[in-house]
């Protein structure tokens, strides 16, 4: 994988703006994305899948005024370029004019000049053979783990470097790139004929900083062999804990209530609730795009906006939405640097580190403290309302008898609302740790509908 | 239309003789089968927001993807540039999954059959952009007329139009020009200052823009998103525990797509990780139950004349009277169970490997009147509407978010409740099937399935069933 060119790229993205301002734009911004990505997926010790390719896209978007167009392509010659101009000029001249519509002040442009250690030349040139190995390794010390782990999923290694380039008519052009890479391994266990599966996984902008294959694997068997004999518990309202990863999964969802476009809309239950108390005192909520290393790091977000540490929950008090310019200028405040999107349109929101501060207990000492509970380790479907604060997903994992963790439970729903379980919340722990731009300790909620029989 | 009239021959200038070098190409190092996927896409999109269309983009992406096969390994590349260096590029590297000297002898390129399931002349795609704009800027008008508590519309309108080649080291050349469109709707209402609650609908398929003007209307759409809104602001608490469900017709058959239609994916079953693993011939269902997997419907979202591989769509029973009968395959799991084609393998783009998939999944027609079935359970939940599910498919559990639903007494469908999850485990759920309704509805096309990271549309419909036994994860 040879170095991407940023300054050819970035003189891409500056010649589809001054086209665009020539055929009349008033304002212009363009996002173009490069990258490679390779993956091999093993299972039962033989390669599977070998996957390697690299691509590139450009998108543009236009203001005639306050009306707005956008366009992209795959094809980053002249003719591409020029075509990709066409047909968002093409559009902005059918919308409906939006008072609110714009790019970031010129002001509020620019980047964060650290180095964020987002890029490792290691992974671009990390040997085939030696990724093949890893995988192995990691589903192999699944296998081994324990007999009752009978099949596979098999193991992955997956890489990836990319390069983001924005330049807009403000004056604003940067370009950073990026390294990615995972291991992971996803066991599957039986007994009585009965099967469960979990995994476990690594990632690091690096590969000497990923978790050894043996470590994924055994935690990996581990989780899955837990599984192993669930059964439903009856209908009741306990107190339930969230690992890290549900932890984070929650987490999640909170994000989509202090996105601004849901603020602007009122469609969030944390609508018009900033400087009101709506979690416990230990709760401290931050998004912070400028921790080095991290996964969502990045120098400016993706209207040219540095990224930056935004306290959104201080102690329980709500204290700022995630805003981009047009949220921003919707809600009569200031741009939070959480501009994102894909190559074109309008910028969404996204988050970089979202992540809770740690408290003080140890995840050891929560279970301990409860005599019937529900400690949960995953949970499938969609079944949260952000505009109302209803919760409700099927959940797994195991069950509390006597501060101990007694017997797995599946096939339940675990319920109530964000509401009541941000103010119910009653230990965080101590246990935080990234593995992805969102991260959470363990966490513990007074009391949920667990329904089962 | 021959090959020389198609796609990619005449805008890119690709030849037959071209596709054979690239698949010889792939096979150099001693793989036993390759294809090659070309997909030329252009898409758009756009949306209303407080009555203003603020976002409206379109673009082109395209790309070749190139698969080796060598015994059960895969090696996958793929190009956006369509030069002959770089597709051949590709092919190398996708090669390297084998080693050794090539076997296979090169075989010519045959053209498929060209059956038509969509013929669709002018693709919504290829329309003046104000048509399609007057489509968004309807359904909200609509929405904010349909009631005064009604306070804030998003409508979003989103085209595709994806032409496909695929050639094959078996000699198969199959090429599709496939049209999507899609509009769809979102209401929230309000009362004195109240929660919000919001609604949401949509339809579309492999049609023709006039179907937005005839069947599927800004205005249909709009009306039912602002009804479910307004039906949720007088919602209570949903029953935790085990309940009798009642699903009405059409959309809730995304229980079939979460309960069994992922479990029937050849790939895991090849695997044995699924919960319906080994089980052909077996009752997983209660004998009321037949479930059919159909890409061959005309205009609809999960159909295709051919999947992503080359091979005709075909209607697949997978339970008939509650006995397994078959899985979705692609061509890997029937490459290697040696089991027939059924036309499943689809993949998000020509980025992705192929994988077995859905199409159009639903439950035919029972005996029952919809209204005996409602009327048979003394306590129990009523669920017409879902937001969508998921399917752990080793332990078979399965997930669906119920969006709209109401408390049955008496035998009558009295106050609407909150949105919960059902939660049912796949071969077990489906044998607490005990009424089958004459009313089989299919969904109005804005399904998308995910699975391992990729999207495809597909299809789902059910008639109305009892379901004796099935855990609600409510509050109350």
């Amino acid at each position: 994988m040879s170095a991407v060119d940023l300054d050819a790229l970035t003189g891409i993205a500056q010649a589809a703006v001054r086209l665009a301002l020539e055929a009349g734009a008033t304002d212009a911004e363009c996002t173009i994305s490069e990258g490679s990505e390779f993956s091999v997926a093993v299972r039962l010790g033989e390669v599977e899948t070998l996957k390697e390719a690299s691509s590139r896209a450009a998108g543009l978007r236009v203001l005639i005024g306050q009306q707005m167009g956008a366009s992209y392509t795959s094809d980053l010659g002249d003719d591409g370029i020029r075509q990709m101009v066409r047909s968002a000029m093409e559009l902005a001249k059918l919308t409906t004019g939006d008072p609110f519509a714009g790019l970031p002040d010129a002001s509020e442009l620019g980047s964060i000049s650290t180095d964020l250690g987002l890029y490792s030349e290691s992974v671009a040139t990390l040997d085939t053979a030696f990724k093949i190995d890893l995988a192995k390794r990691a589903e192999a010390a699944a296998l081994a783990f324990d007999p009752r782990i009978t099949n596979s999923e098999g193991g992955g290694f997956d890489s990836s470097t990319g390069a983001r380039i924005f330049a807009n008519s403000r004056g604003f052009a940067g370009a950073y790139r990026s390294t990615y890479c995972s291991l992971m391994a996803t066991p599957v266990a039986s007994l009585d004929g009965a099967m469960e599966r979990d995994y476990w996984y690594s990632t690091a902008r690096d590969s000497e900083r990923l978790e050894s294959p043996e470590q994924v694997g055994r935690i990996a068997a581990e989780r899955t062999l837990r599984r192993l004999g669930a059964v439903k518990v009856d209908t009741q309202k306990v107190p339930v804990i969230f690992d890290p990863r549900m932890a984070r999964s929650f987490l999640g969802e909170i994000f989509q209530a202090v996105d601004g476009r849901s603020i602007y809309r009122s469609a969030s239950f944390l609508a018009g609730k900033l400087g009101e108390k709506i979690a416990v005192d230990g709760f401290t909520l931050i998004d912070d795009g400028t921790i080095p290393g991290l996964f969502g790091s990045q120098p400016f977000d993706d209207e040219g906006v540095p990224t930056r540490r935004t306290v959104v929950i201080e102690r329980g008090v709500l204290k700022s939405y995630l805003l981009n310019s047009y949220t921003a200028r919707k809600l009569g405040m200031k741009t939070t640097g959480n501009a994102s999107r894909g190559v074109t349109g309008n910028a969404g929101i996204g988050h970089g580190n979202f992540y809770l501060e740690n408290g003080s207990v140890s995840p050891e000492a929560m279970i301990q403290g409860i005599a019937n509970g529900f400690y949960v380790t995953e949970m499938i479907g969609s079944g949260v309302n952000t505009v109302t604060g209803d919760y409700s997903r099927g959940a797994a994992g195991m069950w509390i008898r006597n501060g101990e963790l007694a017997f797995p439970v599946s096939g339940v729903t675990i319920a109530g609302t964000m509401q009541e379980m941000l103010t119910g919340i009653t230990a965080i722990g101590n246990d935080l740790e990234f593995r992805g731009s969102v991260a959470a300790p363990t966490l513990m909620i007074g009391e949920m509908t667990v329904a089962g029989r | 239309m021959s090959y020389s009239e198609s796609f990619f021959a005449s805008k890119f200038q690709i030849t037959r003789r071209d596709l054979e070098n690239y698949l010889s190409e792939a096979l150099s190092r001693g793989g036993d089968y390759a294809d090659l996927y070309f997909e030329y896409l252009s898409t758009s999109n756009l949306s209303i927001d407080e009555s203003i269309v603020k976002s409206a983009t379109q673009g082109v992406s395209l790309g070749v993807g190139v698969r080796v096969i060598s015994g059960e390994r895969t090696g996958y590349a793929y190009s956006d540039d369509l030069s002959p260096e770089k597709i051949k590029r590709a092919a190398q590297v996708a090669a390297m999954i084998a080693s050794g000297p090539a076997k296979v002898d090169k075989s010519s390129l045959h053209e498929g059959g060209r059956r038509n399931l969509y013929p669709v002349l002018t693709a919504p795609n290829e329309t003046a952009f104000e048509e399609r704009v007057a489509l968004v800027q309807r359904a909200d008008i609509a929405a904010r007329t349909y009631d005064s508590r009604i306070f804030q519309v998003q409508a979003t309108y989103a085209d595709s139009l994806k032409h496909v080649m695929v050639a094959t080291s078996e000699g198969v050349l199959s090429f599709d020009r496939q049209p999507l469109a899609r509009l769809s709707v979102s209401a929230l209402a309000r009362e004195n200052g109240g929660v919000p609650q919001q609604g949401y609908s949509g339809g579309g398929g492999r049609y023709e823009l006039e179907y937005f003007q005839t069947s599927g209307t800004p205005e249909r759409f709009a009306a039912e998103a602002a009804r479910q809104a307004l039906v949720q602001l007088d919602a209570v608490e949903a029953p935790a525990g085990e309940n009798v469900v009642v699903l009405g017709p059409g959309w809730p058959g995304v229980l079939l797509h979460e309960a069994v239609g992922h479990g029937l994916e050849a790939d895991f079953n090849r695997k044995g990780v699924s919960a319906f693993s080994g089980r052909i011939g077996q009752q997983v269902a209660s004998p009321l139950c037949t479930i059919i997997d159909d890409g061959t419907m005309q205009g609809r979202r999960g159909s295709l004349n051919v999947d992503d591989e080359g091979n005709e769509t075909q209607q697949n029973v997978l339970i008939e009277n509650g006995i397994l009968r078959g899985y979705l395959q692609d061509r890997l799991s029937s490459r290697i169970t040696g089991a027939a084609a059924t036309g499943n393998g689809r993949r998000e783009s020509y980025e992705h490997i192929p994988m077995p998939r859905m199409t159009n999944t639903f439950m035919l027609a029972g005996q029952s009147d919809p209204e005996e079935i409602i009327r048979s359970v003394p306590k129990g939940l009523y669920c017409a509407n879902f937001a969508g599910g998921q399917v752990d498919i080793t332990s078979g559990n399965f997930v669906f978010s119920a969006s709209e639903s109401y408390l049955i007494e008496n035998g009558k469908l009295t106050r609407p409740v909150k949105n919960a999850t059902l939660i049912g485990n796949g071969p077990e759920a489906m044998k607490y099937v005990s009424m089958v309704g004459k009313d089989l509805k299919l969904d109005e096309g804005i399904g998308i399935c995910g699975k391992e990271g990729q999207s495809v549309p597909v299809g789902v419909g059910i008639p109305t069933v009892r379901i004796d036994r099935m855990t609600v994860g409510g509050t109350a």
